[in-house]
């Protein structure tokens, strides 16, 4: 009995601390900064005002379309790339591939900070002869992080438990090696997608240090690096932050809720 | 497949080879891509990295001055200190959130247990905000006059407010918990699935013996999920040495350096002081290197209680 009180006790806590900064947000949205610094916890009916403000002071829907931009074309691309090797690697399987992709794994070792100097100067390289994919260019944010590792492993693992057999039975059927893929393999492997969309989606959307990095013209900017400004400003406007905050976090909770099980699922998918 | 023709046994012998080759040609191109992104975009630059830390100079303008840069790390107080930083978020921060993510799992493992649903929704909520918005509200929220201080002062917990983010050693506890905030539930929902596939009768047979729920803890559930605690442990690990977002958003490293890791340094040796990419360069292959230190000592620790 004393374990269950304990347990529930336990519990509630930790999901009051998980929730609580979530509903200040919310509800801070609502209010006017004097009442956020005062400590307010109950909704007030500023949010329109807030979210005019916020509209005037910066340019919010441009940089929502560059993250959107960014994050859309970074999922599709990097979806394909991923599951094209993964696929490559487990279903035309060989001794001399495996050695690759072990390699290709230690690639998920190597911390972005490491990265980040020596892909500035390979940019600032690429901007004289080509700058539309140079610095300060949305291909710029997207090319050195599409391909991923472990999103590579990830559709490795889970080709794992592709039935085989159909592949054959398209392959009778007169189908090329890419048919196979394109018309088989991935409408069949729709969930391991859908989990692969939302962890990639996710990561691109709320990525910061390269596009902090590589972004320079205020026109480019993206939603992290729009927040990022507003926090540190000299006399921040609390109400108006909060705004940007629950606008920019609002796409991706509702992902979340919507593909819940995909998401958990994609996580798990990861270490099989 | 293949049309079968006369001389059947040399024709198909010559088929086969001549379709493993073209299997093998397919097979290959279909990594092809990813291959070349991942050399082009991980291991090239790291080898770029490891030439610059042979040089020194300001901007573009580098000379060659071989180990010289290697030399100036050890002796930079300012190295030093994030090193320092970057290792006390580890050492304090990992065990703390794995042990936490452990326990509540296996709470919420109790068969019996109410509102599962909603416990382990909240608590994996966190998970879903992108780093820099939490790390924003999370500055807001341990300000000066925030809402954490008006909240314990209402409770009396503390007679004057912390300084959350202004003193050296609150602000490192600050990052520390928010790091906890976010990503807790994370974790907590791998060693949630693992536990789902240890055998139930396991601990109806520990609590015949008369063990207590600590003892089967630390003697069954511990052992039992210990490769998902080692996958754990070890992106944590990597994921706290590369720590950026959060403390460039919640403290930007002050006060003083009292916060600042060493991605950020190499931020600001790269971006923000005169650049220095030889010496950025050095700094970056000095968290590789911890990394390769932590991850060893890590499976380390978990195979010699293997044996």
């Amino acid at each position: 009995m004393l374990k269950k009180v304990f347990g529930y006790g336990f519990l509630s806590v930790a999901a009051i601390i998980s929730i609580f900064p979530f509903l200040w947000m919310i509800v801070s949205s609502t209010n006017k900064s004097v009442d956020v610094t005062k400590g307010r916890l109950l909704p007030g009916s500023h949010f329109m005002e807030n979210l005019n403000n916020l509209l005037n002071t910066v340019d919010l829907v441009p940089a929502l379309m560059n993250s959107a931009k960014i994050s859309i074309i970074t999922t599709i691309l990097g979806m394909l790339i991923a599951s094209l090797a993964g696929y490559g690697f487990e279903i035309y399987q060989s001794k001399s591939k495996d050695y690759l992709f072990n390699f290709l794994l230690l690639s998920m070792m190597i911390p972005f900070a490491a990265l980040m100097v020596p892909l500035f100067r390979m940019f600032g390289t690429i901007s004289q002869n080509a700058p539309f994919i140079g610095i300060d260019t949305i291909s710029a944010v997207i090319l050195p992080t599409v391909t991923t590792a472990f999103l590579i492993f990830f559709f490795r693992q889970s080709t794992k438990m592709f039935p085989k057999d159909i592949l054959e039975a398209g392959r009778i059927d007169g189908l090329t090696e890419l048919g196979v893929f394109f018309r088989i393999y991935i409408p069949t492997m729709k969930t391991t997608y859908a989990a692969a969309a939302i962890i990639t989606f996710m990561a691109s959307w709320n990525s910061y240090l390269w596009p902090l990095v590589v972004l320079q013209s205020p026109e480019n900017q993206t939603i992290p690096l729009l927040i990022s400004n507003l926090g540190s400003s000299y006399s921040p406007d609390f109400g108006v932050i909060m705004t940007a905050i629950v606008i920019a976090t609002l796409p991706a909770a509702l992902i979340f809720f919507i593909m819940q099980k995909h998401f958990v699922a994609g996580m798990m998918g990861s270490v099989k | 497949m293949i049309p079968a023709k006369a001389n059947p046994t040399m024709q198909t012998a010559k088929s086969t080879r001549g379709l493993r080759v073209k299997n093998a040609a397919i097979g290959w191109s279909f990594v092809a891509i990813a291959a070349v992104m991942i050399f082009l975009f991980y291991f090239y630059p790291m080898i770029q990295a490891f030439i610059m830390s042979l040089q020194s100079g300001r901007g573009t303008n580098l000379t060659f001055v071989g180990l010289e840069n290697y030399a100036r790390l050890l002796k930079d107080p300012v190295f030093l200190t994030t090193v320092k930083n970057t290792v006390i978020y580890l050492i304090i921060q990992v065990p703390i959130m794995i042990i936490l993510a452990l326990f509540i799992s296996v709470l919420l493992n109790d068969k019996t247990l109410k509102f599962k649903g909603f416990f382990r929704t909240a608590i994996f909520l966190p998970c879903v905000t992108s780093l820099v918005a939490y790390s924003v509200t999370f500055k807001y929220l341990f300000g000066q006059d925030g809402i954490v201080n008006i909240m314990l002062m209402k409770m009396s917990l503390i007679a004057e407010p912390i300084s959350w983010l202004t003193d050296p050693f609150w602000a490192k506890i600050t990052i520390i918990a928010a790091i906890t905030w976010r990503w807790t539930g994370y974790n907590m929902i791998f060693y949630l699935s693992a536990l789902q596939n240890v055998d139930h009768s396991i601990y109806e047979a520990a609590k015949i013996d008369g063990a207590s729920p600590i003892q089967t803890f630390f003697k069954i559930t511990i052992p039992m999920l210990k490769p998902i605690i080692l996958f754990t442990s070890i992106t944590s690990t990597i994921g706290t040495l590369q720590l950026f977002d959060e403390v460039m958003n919640i403290t930007a490293g002050g006060p003083g350096n009292a916060t600042m890791t060493i991605s950020q340094y190499i931020y600001n040796l790269s971006f923000k002081y005169t650049p220095d990419f030889g010496y950025a360069a050095t700094v970056s292959y000095a968290i590789v290197i911890l990394i390769v230190i932590f991850s060893i000592i890590q499976f380390k620790v978990a195979g010699d209680k293997n044996a």
